[in-house]
């Protein structure tokens, strides 16, 4: 055929789609593509599983910033009624996400894991004092999921996994500390359990082997699955002692 | 028929031209909507996509609500542009995109003697708006029209990306209207009227009369090639070139006028497929097994124009846009010479008809007519290759 073969695809394509199905793309607002794990979205204020706020007030979110968008004041806990369980609590705590740029640095600098992304980018305000979160809005609820604004779109199941990325690389991204428990509980989830790390063991490899063998839409529900279940093998992770964390 | 109405002018004569401008403009309006819907959904389809599925079933009115919204936005005229010219510019290039059907025959019976004329308020006339004398001349015309309506739109916006656009534009169309008119002569000395009435009668037949067969495929495809070209539909697509030009000659219009120029483009695709099949593949000609042949010609012409608008769309679908140089190559180096040569092997032939030739001189004829354009186009093509190689030793040399 040689210059007509071009014809002959486009033809076959209007009556056979593509292996995945009869079309590529997804008729949004009804249906939803699944998130990636890691996906960068609005945060959340964390709490301990006893209802303690995570955060402490130390602005190291807010220096770390490069858009300059958080806002943060620390303050004394009050003795008889403290609000964090150290000395200190985020007294202030505002977001500006028309200056956002979901980084994650903010993610990455908080020492007690106060601040994590969810996986929602859909939310759209009328006016500017909307798009600045206060600390009132970003605290998770008493289930520990994120609150729902009126004009944020949430649907069922994104507000599972909000401190996904702070827990595959935290402390320091270290790839010794893969399946180190290094984290606190959160408020309705308890400890969250580790997930598979960044290491090329042979054991990881037989897994990603496994996930592509299946349909790819199955393969990123796979990926959560492990971390809401935490499935991983212990065998074959070097121990790693105390003396080589701080060597 | 009584073209300058010495007899006098009755309510009836008025009355037919009215129906039919009334018919063709809402027909032509019915089809331009339902063509934008038809290609963006038969594009989807071929791209994997849904393509648009939400104003109305199957999104069949998206062009409507598209409308109705450009309707609705601020048509803003750029400080630096020539208003009035700028103003003018739309109904230039959407005007001539509606004359061009009037002289398409959309239906009417041609076998068993019939010259297809209806009655309507009792009065005999052809099923289409114009007869002229020139005919086809004026599908012509009207396509050098619209070059005037792109270029003055890219030279009244003040702007530089409609100028080149513009500038690119009335290049390509003009070369490619010597090309468009070369295959269109074919077609006329074999029919042996520039009527198009007559060009459909001559072909009702049967398919062997039909143009595309008896004039010899080529005048087609150089017509089908040239014509995408004359209508800037890809891949001859380069006075919108987005990566090159932002969006061509018409960058800074807005609101109804954009809709003019857009609808003017999908009106083109629809008057060119028409004139396609009225030039080459009989019109409204075609078998009539049972019912009224009136509606059956209806519906061979309605369903040739089908699957002429579908291969304009299959292109878009499939072809890559063409490079200028490339572009200019394929209209003066390969359709012009290519229709010209087949124009003087028709003409022999037909002459050799009109002589009463016996069938081997005429067979000898074509042989000759033959072997002559071969050889043409073998001196051609050296001719080109010395010129080239010339121009790549000079530029060693520099």
């Amino acid at each position: 055929m040689g210059y007509l073969d071009g014809f002959a695809v486009t033809f076959r394509k209007l009556f056979h789609g593509t292996e995945d199905g009869r079309v590529v793309t997804v008729e949004y607002p009804k249906k939803k593509r699944a998130k990636a794990v890691r996906f960068h979205g609005r945060h959340v204020l964390n709490r301990y599983e006893d209802g303690m706020e995570k955060c402490i007030g130390c602005e190291l979110c807010a220096g770390v910033c490069p858009a300059k968008c958080i806002y943060v004041r620390g303050k004394d806990n009050p003795v008889d009624d403290p609000v964090s369980p150290g000395e200190r609590y985020g007294f202030i705590y505002e977001i500006n996400y028309l200056r956002c740029i979901h980084c994650d640095l903010c993610v990455e600098a908080c020492p007690t894991e106060a601040i994590t992304e969810t996986k929602l980018f859909e939310f759209s305000f009328t006016n500017r004092q909307d798009a600045i979160y206060t600390r009132d809005e970003l605290l998770v609820d008493d289930d520990g999921k994120p609150q729902r604004l009126p004009w944020e779109d949430w649907r069922e199941g994104e507000d599972v996994h909000t401190s996904a990325w702070m827990r595959a690389t935290a402390p320091s991204g270290a790839a010794q500390y893969e399946d180190q428990v290094a984290w606190a509980g959160e408020l309705g989830y308890g400890v969250r359990p580790p997930e598979h790390g960044q290491r090329l063991d042979e054991e990881i490899l037989v897994a990603t082997d496994e996930a592509q063998a299946d349909d790819p839409e199955e393969q990123v529900l796979h990926g959560v699955d492990a971390q809401t279940h935490g499935e991983i093998n212990p065998q074959g992770h070097p121990h790693v002692g105390e003396g080589d964390v701080h060597s | 028929m009584d073209p300058l109405f010495v007899t006098g002018l009755s309510w009836s004569v008025v009355g037919v031209v009215l129906i039919k401008v009334v018919a063709v403009f809402v027909f032509l309006l019915l089809a331009t909507m339902l063509m934008v819907w038809f290609e963006r959904k038969v594009i989807g389809d071929m791209q994997n996509r849904i393509g648009p599925n939400r104003a109305g079933p199957w999104g069949i009115l998206q062009t409507l609500a598209d409308g109705i919204k450009l309707f609705f936005k601020e048509p803003l005229i750029p400080d630096r542009a020539d208003r009035r010219i700028f103003r003018l510019a739309p109904y230039l290039s959407f005007v001539p995109a509606f004359l061009v059907f009037s002289i398409v025959p959309v239906g009417g019976v041609f076998a068993n003697g019939e010259d297809g004329t209806v009655t309507i308020l009792g009065h005999e006339t052809f099923l289409q708006l114009a007869n002229p004398p020139v005919g086809i001349l004026v599908a012509l015309a009207m396509s050098s029209v619209a070059v005037y309506g792109v270029m003055l739109a890219g030279w009244s916006s003040g702007s530089k990306y409609p100028l080149l656009g513009s500038v690119r534009a009335s290049a390509q169309m003009v070369s490619y209207e010597a090309a468009l008119g070369l295959s269109v002569v074919s077609v006329v000395l074999i029919t042996g009227s520039l009527r198009t009435h007559q060009i459909v009668a001559e072909q009702a037949q049967g398919i062997a009369h039909w143009t595309l067969v008896a004039a010899g495929v080529v005048p087609f495809v150089v017509f089908l090639l040239a014509g995408t070209a004359e209508i800037e539909r890809p891949p001859f697509d380069l006075l919108e070139a987005e990566q090159e030009l932002v969006a061509g000659f018409n960058t800074e219009y807005s609101g109804i006028r954009f809709a003019l120029f857009y609808l003017a483009s999908f009106m083109n695709t629809i008057t060119t497929s028409a004139i396609i099949v009225t030039l080459f593949l009989g019109g409204p000609a075609g078998p009539a097994p049972v019912g009224p042949p009136l509606l059956w010609s209806f519906f061979w012409f309605f369903a040739k124009l089908i699957v002429f608008l579908f291969v304009f769309v299959w292109f878009r679908a499939t072809l890559p846009r063409f490079r200028y140089d490339q572009l200019m190559d394929l209209g003066w180096k390969a359709l012009i010479p290519v229709s010209l040569g087949w124009l003087l092997v028709v003409a022999a032939i037909r002459i050799a008809y009109d002589r009463n030739y016996s069938s081997g001189q005429v067979l000898l004829v074509a042989l000759v007519g033959g072997a002559v354009l071969a050889i043409a186009g073998l001196l051609l093509t050296a001719a080109m290759r010395t010129a080239q190689r010339r121009r790549d030793l000079e530029v060693e040399r520099t």
